[in-house]
């Protein structure tokens, strides 16, 4: 993992029309990374203390399936964030992260941010309506996906 | 009977088989060729003694054509087992096109789901064609899993070409390095500039209602955005009515028509 040249953290979808003053605050317990394929982020059950927005590059989330390994669950991009569980006990992951392709990302001090958002409940409230939008949206997309909506004939014939 | 009532003859030249289900038929013709084809139009396809189905051209060369078809019944099942040398009726082209032209000038934007691909290859096509016409080009392509891809092939290519390819399965998948999710994710990823692009869609109802409500999410005009329609077409010719969908009758104002006309009628239970 390397430290690379960061983009302003305003730019990010997840964070675009923040108030300034907020930005400037988590931008002191953000770090921006770039990391190899292959790399795990973090492991299912392990502490989740940190959060990534993905500036380029390919995230993957999986599962340990037992007698069939890590099985990728959904795959992250481009302007997503990874990871929700740092934000709410028991602050442990339940899925894993690896990195598909070499990836780009702000990375966030998820106790920090935490301790942050216990502090001022503008910020708090915000970023909770955020992260909550993120979850919404992913929830939106499984329900699709459990529909099988490719399998279902169209028209007779 | 009119004369756009009477199929052509063509023979079945290649069999490309594209999943287990899913084949591409190139056929040429033996008698008067159908009038020419423009992206997004359809022709009723005629297996003799068995019947006739609506569908999408999914390639257009001079004087021949390429058509994908699913099994989903009789007919389509007769047409998957074709091969070369085999004659089908084909006539048309019927209904409404893409309108590709029309995108000049901006980005042009392909989600397609499952075998909502095939009619969309000729918009890549064309606008690969003429790129210079067109600013970026984007394919995102979701199937049901790996081996439901169809035009895989061709995916490398249209990379090679200029476009931004992403392609997407549903399951949870192991040896599958693409993206894992549904095709509208990959819209918040893509790189395009929605105040000037234009959306192309095709799949399942239900997978272009989504992709549309976050094509508009991403900035993108409901005029900007078409679907192709898909309901149970039978004459061709807006006689006999099987494909009406409230004001529209689909093999003739459709099947391609803008998500500003389509969204009111999609959310009627009852169409």
């Amino acid at each position: 993992m390397s430290t690379a040249n960061s983009p302003p953290l305003t730019q990010h979808p997840f964070l675009r029309g923040m108030a300034e003053e907020h930005i400037a605050r988590l931008n002191q317990v953000t770090r921006y990374i770039a990391v190899p394929a292959k790399y795990r982020l973090f492991d299912e059950g392990g502490t989740a203390d940190r959060c990534w927005l993905i500036e380029a590059g390919q995230v993957a989330l999986d599962l340990h399936v037992p007698g069939d390994g890590p099985v990728i669950i959904e795959t992250l991009g481009r302007g997503d964030v990874v990871g929700w569980s740092w934000l709410f006990p028991p602050f442990e992951w339940l899925l894993g992260g690896v990195t598909m392709q070499p990836t780009q990302a702000f990375e966030l001090d998820g106790r920090a941010v935490r301790a942050m958002c216990e502090a001022d409940s503008v910020l708090g409230h915000e970023l909770t309506r955020r992260m909550v939008t993120v979850v919404v949206r992913r929830l939106q997309a499984t329900r699709i996906r459990l529909l099988d909506v490719y399998g279902r004939p169209g028209a007779p014939g | 009977m009119t004369k756009s009532m009477v199929p052509s003859r063509y023979r079945v030249t290649a069999r490309h088989p594209e999943t287990r289900d899913t084949v591409t038929l190139a056929m040429e013709p033996m008698d008067e060729p159908i009038g020419t084809c423009q992206p997004g139009q359809f022709t009723m396809l005629y297996v003799f003694g068995v019947g006739e189905v609506p569908i999408s051209v999914s390639g257009i060369g001079t004087g021949t054509l390429a058509q994908t078809v699913r099994v989903v019944g009789a007919v389509t099942r007769a047409l998957h087992a074709a091969g070369p040398g085999q004659v089908i009726g084909v006539r048309g082209p019927y209904g409404t096109d893409w309108g590709v032209q029309s995108a000049t000038g901006r980005d042009v934007v392909v989600v397609a789901g499952g075998i909502g691909l095939a009619p969309l290859r000729p918009v890549l096509h064309a606008a690969l064609a003429a790129q210079e016409s067109y600013g970026r080009i984007v394919l995102l392509a979701g199937a049901r899993s790996a081996a439901d891809l169809i035009f895989v092939r061709e995916f490398d290519v249209w990379r090679r070409r200029g476009a931004d390819v992403d392609i997407a399965i549903d399951p949870p998948a192991r040896g599958w390095h693409g993206h894992v999710g549904f095709v509208s994710q990959l819209i918040d990823r893509a790189v395009f500039d929605p105040a000037n692009a234009t959306a192309f869609v095709c799949g399942p109802e239900i997978m272009m209602r989504v992709s549309a409500k976050a094509l508009i999410e991403r900035g993108i005009a409901a005029r900007d955005i078409r679907l192709s329609l898909e309901r149970d077409m039978r004459c061709g010719v807006a006689t006999c009515g099987h494909c009406q969908l409230g004001p529209l009758l689909v093999c003739r104002d459709g099947p391609i028509v803008t998500y500003e006309l389509a969204a009111p009628l999609l959310a009627v239970k009852e169409l």
